[in-house]
């Protein structure tokens, strides 16, 4: 069964994933808005790169992480003179790894959500006389909510999945940066393989679920396929 | 076209042939004793015709995966347990296991003065981050543990353990400037490609139980003639200089 180290890096995952997730929804849809509405140049490099981690193998992004929030890195040095200390080995240096790791997860369906929204019906509401904040509430979300549903759904997905990055700057320390995936990998280490069953079936069952979920909120089969 | 690939061919038929009496040998090897094992393939291929390929990794992966039928010839761990487990097993040939080499422990913290006592700077609380190789996983991070006891700094320092899965994490988490200060295997140091400076301590063996890393030829190896004069080499005195030369003691 479960023990109570297994329940402390079940709970850690998921404080991890919620911060991130709404972490990445406030920066992710100006980005997405940004990215749906620009003629500008910046557009395409933009875009790139903010779907590198995709391509990215983790161990890329873990081991520059490493490097730059050590106290001697400059990311280091900002948060010291900030007086947040150092980063790496901490949850919010995992935060900041997993926000860029699980980034495009989440621009990506917000992107795609509001270019199919198009400039009309907000338009029409501005007409109407809707200042930009009510156009964004009462026009945007509820009609690209499904969108915000997808993307706050595979960034919280994603950052419960994530493992080279959470390796390389975590340094496996309970109730701090032990997560499930990392304690999972522990328990393989040391062949106790019925405790890994637990959490890797866990894991599968989640995954399987929340898919599911996902899958339950697309209309159509039509829908589906514009993703 | 055709004639560039009737080349190759021919080349890659030589190739073949050449190999026909030198042998390809799969060697896992526990990431600590890395270094160590390319300087002493690096001797064996001189006097040898055999190729010698390397995987390492932590001495758990490595075993989990010969158990499951991963295809080594030799296999060098970093603690006794795992080879006499596989023996046991049935995956090597009775009595083809013996200890190459009694791992060191070191204590390295490089942004501290060269003349700091190791002792004295564990009992300091100047260490704001202190690197181990996993108790649970490591030999390496079980002498560790046994260290910080015989201090009586378990409790004290616990909330600034940062793990590494294996030793070569726990190097590069200080190598990094990540961690100020930790233990890693004085091979390390030696082998180091950063310049080693600040305070290295090297634990007296007494401090901890012994790290014994043996090694097993695996009933694949048995049956080929390159690993066998392998095992042989790496009993070898020359070998044995190499390995006391890397940071190890070797058993007399």
């Amino acid at each position: 069964m479960l023990s109570q180290s297994d329940l402390s890096a079940i709970l850690l995952t998921v404080q991890l994933a919620t911060t991130v997730t709404v972490v990445l929804l406030i920066l992710g849809t100006p980005i997405a808005w940004w990215l749906a509405h620009t003629h500008s140049l910046w557009r395409r490099p933009v875009a790139a790169v903010i779907a590198m981690p995709l391509v990215l193998p983790p161990t890329v992004l873990g081991f520059y992480l490493l490097i730059f929030m050590a106290p001697q890195g400059w990311l280091g040095q900002v948060t010291h003179s900030l007086g947040m200390g150092s980063l790496v080995f901490t949850f919010w240096g995992l935060v900041v790894g997993s926000v860029i790791y699980s980034l495009p997860f989440v621009v990506q369906p917000l992107y795609n959500a509001l270019l199919a929204l198009g400039e009309r019906p907000l338009e029409v509401a501005a007409t109407l006389g809707a200042s930009p904040w009510d156009r964004f509430v009462s026009v945007v979300i509820p009609m690209a909510r499904s969108g915000f549903i997808t993307a706050a759904a595979l960034g919280f997905a994603h950052t419960v999945g994530e493992f080279g990055v959470v390796l390389m700057i975590g340094g496996n320390i309970p109730d701090e940066t032990r997560v499930v995936s990392v304690l999972l990998y522990d328990h393989v280490e040391a062949l106790d393989y019925a405790r890994a069953h637990w959490l890797a079936g866990g894991l599968v069952v989640f995954s399987f679920l929340l898919l599911l979920m996902l899958y339950g909120l697309q209309k159509s089969p039509s829908s589906m396929r514009a993703h | 076209m055709f004639n560039r690939l009737y080349v190759l061919l021919l080349s890659l038929m030589a190739c073949l042939c050449t190999s026909a009496h030198a042998d390809t040998i799969h060697i896992a090897v526990a990431s600590n004793f890395n270094k160590t094992l390319q300087v002493l393939v690096q001797q064996f291929e001189q006097s040898h015709d055999h190729r010698v390929v390397i995987s390492s990794g932590s001495s758990g992966k490595l075993f989990a995966q010969i158990q499951h039928g991963a295809p080594f010839d030799i296999f060098l761990s970093a603690d006794r347990e795992k080879p006499e487990a596989l023996e046991r097993a049935g995956l090597s040939e009775p009595g083809m296991r013996f200890t190459y080499a009694l791992g060191t422990l070191a204590l390295w913290a490089p942004h501290m003065g060269p003349t700091e006592d190791g002792p004295t700077l564990l009992q300091s609380g100047r260490i704001q981050r202190l690197a181990l190789a996993n108790p649970r996983l490591a030999p390496y991070g079980s002498a560790t543990s046994d260290v910080l006891e015989h201090f009586m700094l378990t409790d004290d320092t616990r909330k600034r353990w940062v793990l590494g899965e294996n030793i070569a994490q726990t190097y590069q988490f200080i190598a990094s400037g990540a961690a100020d200060a930790g233990f890693v295997a004085l091979t390390q140091l030696i082998d180091g490609q950063v310049n080693t400076q600040g305070t290295v301590w090297r634990v007296p063996s007494s401090l901890h139980r012994p790290i014994i890393q043996q090694a097993l030829l695996l009933r694949r190896g048995s049956a080929k003639r390159g690993a066998r004069d392998f095992w042989q080499f790496l009993q070898s005195d020359q070998a044995r200089y190499i390995i006391r030369d890397h940071g190890y003691t070797v058993d007399p």
